[in-house]
């Protein structure tokens, strides 16, 4: 068991950033707040979901984000029908989505093949879908990897946009000190237990 | 019941524009089936009146064989970051898992009409009478196989041998498939009732999709 006796309430309009050690447990944590892993033992509510519903959480998913370390692209797609093909994004047609590429620099790059785009041009597709359906709760897994400075810029804004719409953001991230501005709080994973950071 | 039909059309389109990006199936499955079909009477000394009694066994075990390999390399093309993404789309498994299913029988299906032409010509340059009929079990063969080969995928997923394992999975339940679709095409050419094989491929079919569309979820929560 990795995290135990943990307790985190986050409430809306929040951003929190989680720190911790590799292995400490900070992905299984947004995992879990993400509905994808049910705790095995205690519980959690997540948009007044019990996770442990299985049944419920299935309702509530598509307003959960989750951007992990490794982009969720499908290699063979272009980097707009990577977002066309979400069943919860397809309904805004071609108009929306190339402006949302465009908003994140990728404005020429829409019909590259994600497994030829750099690491940096997929996070930023993440950050377009983002964009596009504005999440009840936004999870960043170690969301400054693989972009440059200004792209950095992004993770903030991102999170601030979810944030003035009412929405959480949770980031885990081991450089924190690049959104220290837009954070409400930082806590600190260690041994399995969430502490206020000093 | 419209979240789920719209679930599975954004699978269907992500699975084909794939397929059409990387090939696999028009540029190496199709050519390979047809080698193979076109191999068998050659390593039978063409001997003609054998070959038109195992056509139809030969073109079906092509078709199972190869149909496997479709549809497990179709439904293995999914990174785990992706299925979190479709998931957390508002996606069910179960609608994943007719996506995947209806993908696989669209590629199937274009690979059983393109062979089945090169069966006619080796194997019955006389035709076959009934051959209608063979539009429907060829339909019914593909949707079989591609559910069989997508839950044996989903089953399979994760496993550090998992392509040793998966079709190993399907051989088993793809025999009745094998059976049913021979029979039918011999019962055909000699003009005999085809209906018991038939209902016998719509029950193996029916109940494959329902298996996994049940299994789908848990199977899921056992991967995450």
């Amino acid at each position: 068991m990795i995290l135990k006796d943990l307790d985190l309430v986050v409430e809306a309009s929040e951003i929190v950033a989680v720190r911790g050690p590799n292995g400490s447990g900070k992905t299984t944590l947004l995992r879990l707040i993400s509905t994808l892993l049910a705790p095995t033992r205690g519980s959690a509510h997540i948009l007044g979901v019990d996770a442990a519903d299985r049944q419920a959480v299935l309702g509530c998913r598509h307003r959960i984000a989750l951007v992990g370390h490794v982009p969720a692209l499908w290699p063979e797609l272009t980097l707009a029908e990577n977002i066309s093909v979400l069943p919860n994004l397809r309904p805004l047609g071609a108009g929306p989505i190339a402006e949302a590429l465009k908003t994140v620099g990728l404005a020429k790059a829409a019909d590259r093949r994600a497994d030829r785009a750099s690491l940096g041009m997929q996070r930023r597709v993440e950050f377009a879908r983002i964009r596009l359906n504005l999440p009840d709760v936004l999870l960043l897994d170690e969301a400054h990897a693989g972009l440059d400075a200004g792209a950095a810029a992004l993770v903030e804004d991102t999170a601030r946009l979810v944030q003035s719409n009412g929405g959480s953001v949770i980031v885990v991230s081991h450089e924190v000190a690049r959104m220290q501005g837009a954070l409400s709080r930082v806590l600190d994973l260690v041994d399995g237990r969430l502490e206020a950071a000093s | 019941m419209s979240g789920l039909l719209w679930g599975a059309m954004s699978v269907i389109r992500k699975d084909l524009l794939a397929e059409g990006r990387a090939g696999e199936v028009l540029t190496v499955t199709i050519p390979f089936g047809a080698l193979a079909l076109l191999f068998f009477p050659l390593s039978i000394n063409t001997d003609l009146a054998v070959i038109r009694q195992i056509g139809p066994g030969i073109f079906w075990a092509v078709v199972l064989l190869f149909g496997i390999l479709v549809t497990l390399r179709a439904t293995a093309a999914d990174p785990p970051q992706c299925r979190d993404l479709l998931l957390l789309s508002g996606v069910e498994p179960a609608s994943i898992f007719l996506g995947r299913t209806a993908a696989g029988t669209l590629l199937l299906l274009v690979f059983e009409l393109v062979l089945a032409p090169v069966m006619v010509v080796f194997y019955s340059p006389e035709g076959i009478a009934g051959w209608p009929w063979l539009f429907v079990v060829a339909g019914l063969v593909a949707i079989g196989l591609a559910a069989l080969g997508t839950l044996a995928a989903t089953l399979s997923t994760g496993l550090p041998s998992r392509s040793a394992i998966a079709p190993l999975l399907v051989a088993p339940l793809a025999a009745p498939i094998l059976l049913a679709a021979t029979e039918t095409t011999d019962l055909l050419r000699t003009g005999q009732g085809i209906i018991r094989w038939i209902l016998l491929l719509v029950a193996m079919d029916l109940a494959l999709i329902i298996a996994g569309m049940l299994v789908a979820g848990p199977l899921e929560e056992s991967m995450q």
